[in-house]
């Protein structure tokens, strides 16, 4: 068999064989249940003592969101801050400057709510000590918080009917301590010791074979590549991100990175099942999300392996398969697989440049981000996929003529509209975004911004719309990476991308959180023979369904202007 | 409301230090033990640094073995791909002239015989391997310039190739620095 498709099967055998204990242990870790890791709680009671949190005070669903939004705000004030001032701070060996405020706007509020959109090149853009003290810590935060607002859901289900559901602080905590930590440990010194630099030396010079005087960046960038994975954060040290050597230096770190980004997320829909006591659901909808990924992942490596027929027709060989914008030492199968995966969790970390991919690749790429659930992000990917649950719990209701209900509980008008809210507010966010973006690019080609928009697009045509589609899509979805060729630092895109950051963070993790905590409030009904049971194959399908018709109805016009478009001309 | 402002700050600046502190310095301490003593793994010649084992350099000279174009000229302070997209006409204008270069450099080469790696940008600009094909289509030149036999370069070729890890997963590759250094090694 070939190598580059062993590669990646082997990758996500190891992902699952790591991922799915992982989710078991999660779910006695937020239980409060016997776990080895135990011996960590003396240190985690000295956060809680020296933070002067009680991690014993429950808390109902809107004192758990008021919690988060709490230091979501506080981040983002000390965040934006320190960027403007990062030159005048110690740890900046390559004498790097201050962010733009629009700069550092959009930079804290994407590394916040778990994006890492990167406006700026690491190299360049930012300061030793803001890739700690901003980009390291707010990759373990906000993964950590998208981790405990899904466990806050679990809470809401475990028993019959509760309404005080834990303490949002202590889930927080031990997200980091019992996790996201140890595992960046052990990932950051395989790294390491494949070759990514973690000292705090700064730029090198050497004279290269043929003469030329040559500048290497570098930095403890070891450190941060582990949790930018784990966290699915994705943000780079370097500019390229895990395309650069460093970043990423041979097939065995590829895997690792790989690997790293997905494990938490499978863990949290297992996690689930276990943690509610109905393992068989979270089955199902591991089922439904890793058959959906395949729907994704498939059509892309078949994709990328054929090649460019554009490249084709000037009569070169591509056996391997398409390579602009690849490196040899991961090849396309591995990079169209890092493609999907990056794209379906919201990781948005890149081993290659996603504008230079097939068309169709870039029309699964934006399909992955526009459904996000497929796994999806550090806990959010969860939160996200119930949404789609109570839309199809709400249908099937609709269908058989009864009330629908959802793990015993009533599924009423509040729900559902918020549930249907959620589910509009993506389309809108990317559907007006783009527009606006089109409408500047079309009609205020002069304006005198850092990057005139006349000249944001790096490609004409089909794809230069694609590449602001998927600016707004990314974003929309947290995802982070990005059709490059985009000339986004300005203060267009650093504001609107800003925006639509912050509303697709907050609304649909507070959302899903609403319907759980006013569903677990209420009355159990027992389950009886009329019951539309959730932890079916037959239920699955339905979900699998609504996801496919709501995104279907939401993008194709988008996409059929892009990618299609594109993909159409190139057969000619 | 004020209890958890409070709450959040504290529980901030605890994390930045266990964080942003503790963690990197823990990774930095282990790094010294690395190939590299964790500054990242440099290349000696004669004593004198050369470059990174990870970073491709620019070869442009007929003696050399020639590595991936790259949308950052190889300047390693930075990175960059190319961004371009697949219908870009500009940009397979580009391409067809790297495949005159190779063409004019390499007489007797067919275009059927290049490989895509060696006529495409990388994603970092600064990918250091190219394929075995790659490789091999630029033997005869070197061979030629530098006075040596085929099966001399074609040793070298060998010697340079990573074959896939374990033998197994993903794709075969040579390291273009590697490669052009034992051959400056060889011909002195």
């Amino acid at each position: 068999m070939n190598t580059e498709l062993l590669g990646i099967i082997t990758t996500y055998l190891i992902t699952l064989l790591i991922g799915i204990p992982l989710g078991i242990y999660l779910a006695k870790v937020f239980a409060g249940e016997k776990v080895w890791t135990d011996f960590l709680l003396p240190i985690e009671k000295i956060i809680y003592r020296l933070s002067g949190i009680r991690q014993t005070e429950q808390m109902n669903w809107k004192q758990h969101m008021k919690a988060m939004l709490t230091i979501n705000s506080v981040w983002l004030i000390y965040g934006f801050f320190v960027l403007i001032n990062q030159d005048k701070l110690p740890l900046n060996p390559d004498g790097n400057p201050g962010q733009t405020p629009d700069l550092a706007f959009n930079t804290i509020i994407s590394f916040v709510v778990n994006c890492n959109l990167q406006h700026y090149s690491g190299e360049s853009g930012l300061t030793y000590f803001t890739q700690h003290f901003i980009i390291m810590f707010l990759q373990f935060v906000s993964a950590a918080t998208g981790i405990a607002s899904a466990v806050v859901l679990f809470k809401a289900f475990r028993e019959k009917s509760v309404s005080q559901l834990g303490n949002f602080w202590e889930f927080f905590v031990k997200s980091i301590t019992r996790l996201l930590l140890p595992l960046s440990i052990v990932v950051a010194l395989i790294l390491t010791f494949n070759g990514t630099p973690s000292s705090y030396e700064g730029k090198d010079q050497y004279i290269s074979l043929q003469g030329d005087t040559i500048a290497v960046s570098r930095g403890p960038a070891a450190a941060m590549i582990a949790i930018k994975h784990l966290g699915t954060n994705g943000g780079g040290w370097f500019g390229v991100n895990s395309s650069h050597p460093l970043e990423n230096p041979n097939y065995l770190t590829n895997m690792v990175e790989l690997i790293a980004q997905v494990i938490i997320p499978i863990a949290m829909v297992i996690a689930f099942g276990y943690f509610i006591r109905r393992k068989k659901l979270g089955w199902i909808i591991f089922g439904v999300m890793t058959f959906g990924m395949l729907l994704l992942l498939i059509p892309t490596i078949s994709s990328e392996l054929g090649g460019s027929p554009a490249i084709a027709q000037l009569g070169v060989s591509q056996h391997t398969g398409a390579m602009e914008g690849k490196e040899v030492r991961f090849g396309p199968a591995a990079s169209a697989y890092w493609s999907t995966v990056t794209t379906i969790i919201s990781t948005g970390s890149v081993n290659s440049m996603h504008d230079s991919t097939m068309p169709l690749t870039g029309a699964l790429q934006l399909l992955g981000m526009m459904i996000n659930s497929f796994y999806g992000g550090c806990g959010v990917g969860i939160l996200n996929y119930f949404i789609y649950l109570i839309i199809a719990v709400f249908i099937s209701g609709l269908m058989v003529g009864r009330t629908p209900e959802f793990l015993g509980h009533k599924v009423e008008a509040r729900e559902v509209k918020i549930a249907a809210l959620i589910t509009l507010l993506s389309p809108f966010l990317i559907l007006a975004g783009t527009a606006a973006a089109s409408y500047v690019f079309g009609n205020y080609g002069d304006a005198d911004w850092a990057v005139k928009p006349a000249n944001w697009l790096n490609n004409p045509g089909f794809h230069g719309f694609s590449e602001m589609l998927y600016e707004i899509t990314s974003a929309n979805a947290n995802n982070g990476s990005g059709f490059e060729g985009l000339g986004d630092n300005n203060i267009f895109w650093n504001i609107s991308s800003g925006i639509v950051l912050i509303f697709s963070r907050f609304l649909p993790i507070i959302g899903p959180i609403a319907i759980a905590g006013l569903l677990g409030q209420k009355k159990y009904i027992p389950e009886s023979a009329g019951t539309l049971r959730a932890d079916t194959i037959t239920f699955g399908i339905m979900t699998l369904a609504v996801i496919v018709v709501l995104t279907a109805l939401s993008y194709f016009p988008a996409l059929a202007l892009g990618p299609l478009a594109e993909y159409f001309t190139m057969l000619k | 409301m004020k209890k958890y402002i409070f709450q959040s700050i504290r529980l901030t600046l605890v994390l930045l230090v266990l964080l942003g502190v503790i963690y990197p310095l823990i990774i930095a301490f282990a790094g010294r033990f690395a190939k590299g003593e964790g500054n990242g793994e440099a290349v000696l010649l004669n004593g004198k640094k050369v470059g990174y084992a990870n970073i491709g350099q620019s070869f442009t000279e007929p003696q050399y073995f020639w590595g991936r174009p790259s949308a950052a000229n190889y300047n390693a302070a930075g990175s960059a791909g190319s961004n371009k997209g697949p219908s870009n006409v500009d940009y397979l204008k580009d391409v067809e002239n790297r495949i005159d270069t190779l063409l004019k450099y390499n007489p007797g080469l067919k275009r059927s015989d290049i490989p895509a790696d060696l006529v495409t940008a990388s994603g970092s600009g600064l990918d250091p391997d190219i394929s075995v094909q790659a490789a091999i289509i630029q033997i005869k030149r070197v061979a030629n310039v530098r006075n040596l036999s085929l099966e001399q370069v074609q040793q070298v070729v060998k010697n340079a190739t990573t074959p896939p890890l374990l033998g197994l997963l993903g794709p075969e590759k040579v390291n273009v620095l590697q490669l052009n250094l034992s051959l400056d090694r060889l011909s002195k």
